[in-house]
């Protein structure tokens, strides 16, 4: 799997960035924002990246304008309420898609830890030139079924409607991933529950993790 | 034996010989070493935390000798400047409830790792388990795979309070306490239980899992079981609203 999007993203470098080019449901490249927050809503390690699937490069490039990055966090953290009422009617550790901002099209997952902390993801597709941007999502999706390989199919979707099973499943998948990584950093016997996470090592594993999942 | 838990502490500090069997660590080791910070110490052995997998320990058994003697250290250690026996088991509990953090995500960690081990034969229909919203499977949870994963068997039993001004009050029993097999509290001190350590463990837990608890262990001795001793667990008002909310909202 991993071989093969590498191929596409060798394949397809040379095309991508043109506006035109845009609609093209595999060149659609979403940008994510993932943060932990301590059970008292530190803010213990954020990242923002962008999709390595499909001919991404991996850098996010949210809506946003360069100074305004902190309305990743605003939007993030505005749906911890949710995440508080979710988190006692779902016992699972993976709570999903939870929550949306429809004005700046993010949506956001979160993943609950035993102990408490919560993983939150927040994904948004790029903004495109029609002013509808979900309903094109949607529909390039099914575009897509009729198009290329398994592999990419599974992979381009993710970028292209966030709230799909395959979303769910790869971002399921790359929480698991954070999580393993973040009980190590929790059995550290000089990290007390509630430090910031400054670990380079963990950082290298969240991207790597991001590179292979979303 | 108290094996897991202190096989991976010990693991942090540990000679790395063991992993050569695991290819797939070593690889992504080596991937990462070009890419690590010159500020970061690497252990001498170029194995961080990250690089080691948390389920080696895990059937591993460690001296009860070491252990007995490790705890006989903390306790001595709690003794100092303390003005009685309340106040060194508060100490005691306090050492403990950090662990009980750590050992809740360690747990699900390592049956959801189970599981997913699974997952590699049966694709995606893997069940971890479940975060415990209701009292009793917390309790339950305690009671089984928590004690077993600290002391190799489960706990003696589970008890409700009888009482009707306490509803908020739950029973957990061990029989023969591990942490106090090797310990006698002198006369004066007869109160004393150290297992004041266990049951910040448990308070640990409870905490982490949302469920605002207060932990204490008493001695209460039988014919049969001379050290058998009950933590008494009560739950706090907001613990107790929130249960029968949920309670009514059908949720299990």
């Amino acid at each position: 799997m991993a071989a093969a999007s590498k191929a596409t993203a060798s394949s397809s470098s040379t095309v991508n960035g043109s506006i035109s080019t845009l609609n093209n449901p595999r060149l659609l490249k979403m940008s994510y924002y993932f943060t932990i927050l301590s059970p008292t809503d530190t803010p213990l390690f954020n990242i923002a990246f962008g999709t390595s699937k499909g001919g991404g490069d991996g850098i996010a490039r949210f809506r946003f304008p360069e100074t305004a990055q902190y309305m990743n966090q605003f939007i993030i953290h505005s749906s911890l309420d949710i995440l508080e009422e979710a988190q006692w009617t779902n016992s699972g550790m993976y709570l999903k898609h939870i929550d949306t901002y429809p004005p700046a099209a993010a949506y956001i997952t979160a993943f609950l830890t035993p102990s408490g902390a919560r993983f939150l993801l927040l994904h948004q597709p790029p903004n495109l030139p029609s002013s509808t941007s979900t309903g094109s999502g949607l529909g390039s999706s099914s575009l897509l079924g009729t198009a290329g390989s398994t592999t990419r199919a599974s992979s381009s979707s993710i970028a292209a409607n966030p709230t799909s099973p395959q979303t769910e499943e790869a971002v399921r998948q790359f929480m698991s991933e954070v999580y393993e990584s973040y009980v190590k950093t929790a059995m550290s016997p000089f990290y007390k529950q509630g430090m910031e996470i400054k670990s380079p090592v963990f950082r290298t594993r969240v991207t790597a993790a991001g590179k292979k999942w979303l | 034996m108290a094996a897991p838990r202190h096989a991976t502490m010990q693991s942090i500090s540990n000679g790395g010989t063991q992993g050569s069997d695991r290819p797939h660590t070593q690889q992504s080791q080596q991937a990462q070493q070009s890419q690590q910070s010159p500020g970061l110490r690497v252990p001498s052995n170029r194995k961080t935390i990250y690089d080691r997998h948390l389920n080696r320990s895990r059937n591993a058994e460690l001296s009860r000798a070491s252990f007995a003697f490790l705890f006989g250290e903390m306790v001595t250690y709690a003794q100092r400047r303390v003005t009685g026996i309340q106040d060194l088991e508060k100490r005691l509990n306090e050492q403990g409830y950090p662990l009980g953090l750590r050992l809740l995500d360690l747990l699900f960690y390592r049956s959801t790792s189970t599981s997913s081990s699974a997952l590699s034969s049966s694709s995606t229909s893997s069940s971890p388990p479940n975060r415990p919203l209701r009292i009793i499977t917390l309790l339950h949870l305690i009671h089984g795979p928590l004690w077993r994963l600290l002391f190799g068997r489960a706990a003696d039993a589970l008890e409700h309070s009888v009482s009707p001004d306490t509803p908020n009050e739950y029973m957990i029993t061990d029989n023969d306490p591990m942490v106090n097999t090797y310990i006698s509290a002198p006369r004066d001190m007869s109160m004393l239980n150290c297992a004041a350590y266990v049951a910040g463990i448990i308070e640990g837990v409870c905490d982490g899992c949302g469920f605002e608890t207060k932990v204490s262990a008493h001695n209460q001795p039988t014919e049969l079981w001379p050290s058998r001793t009950v933590f008494l667990v009560r739950f706090g008002d907001a613990v107790m609203e929130r249960e029968k909310v949920l309670e009514r909202a059908g949720v299990k």
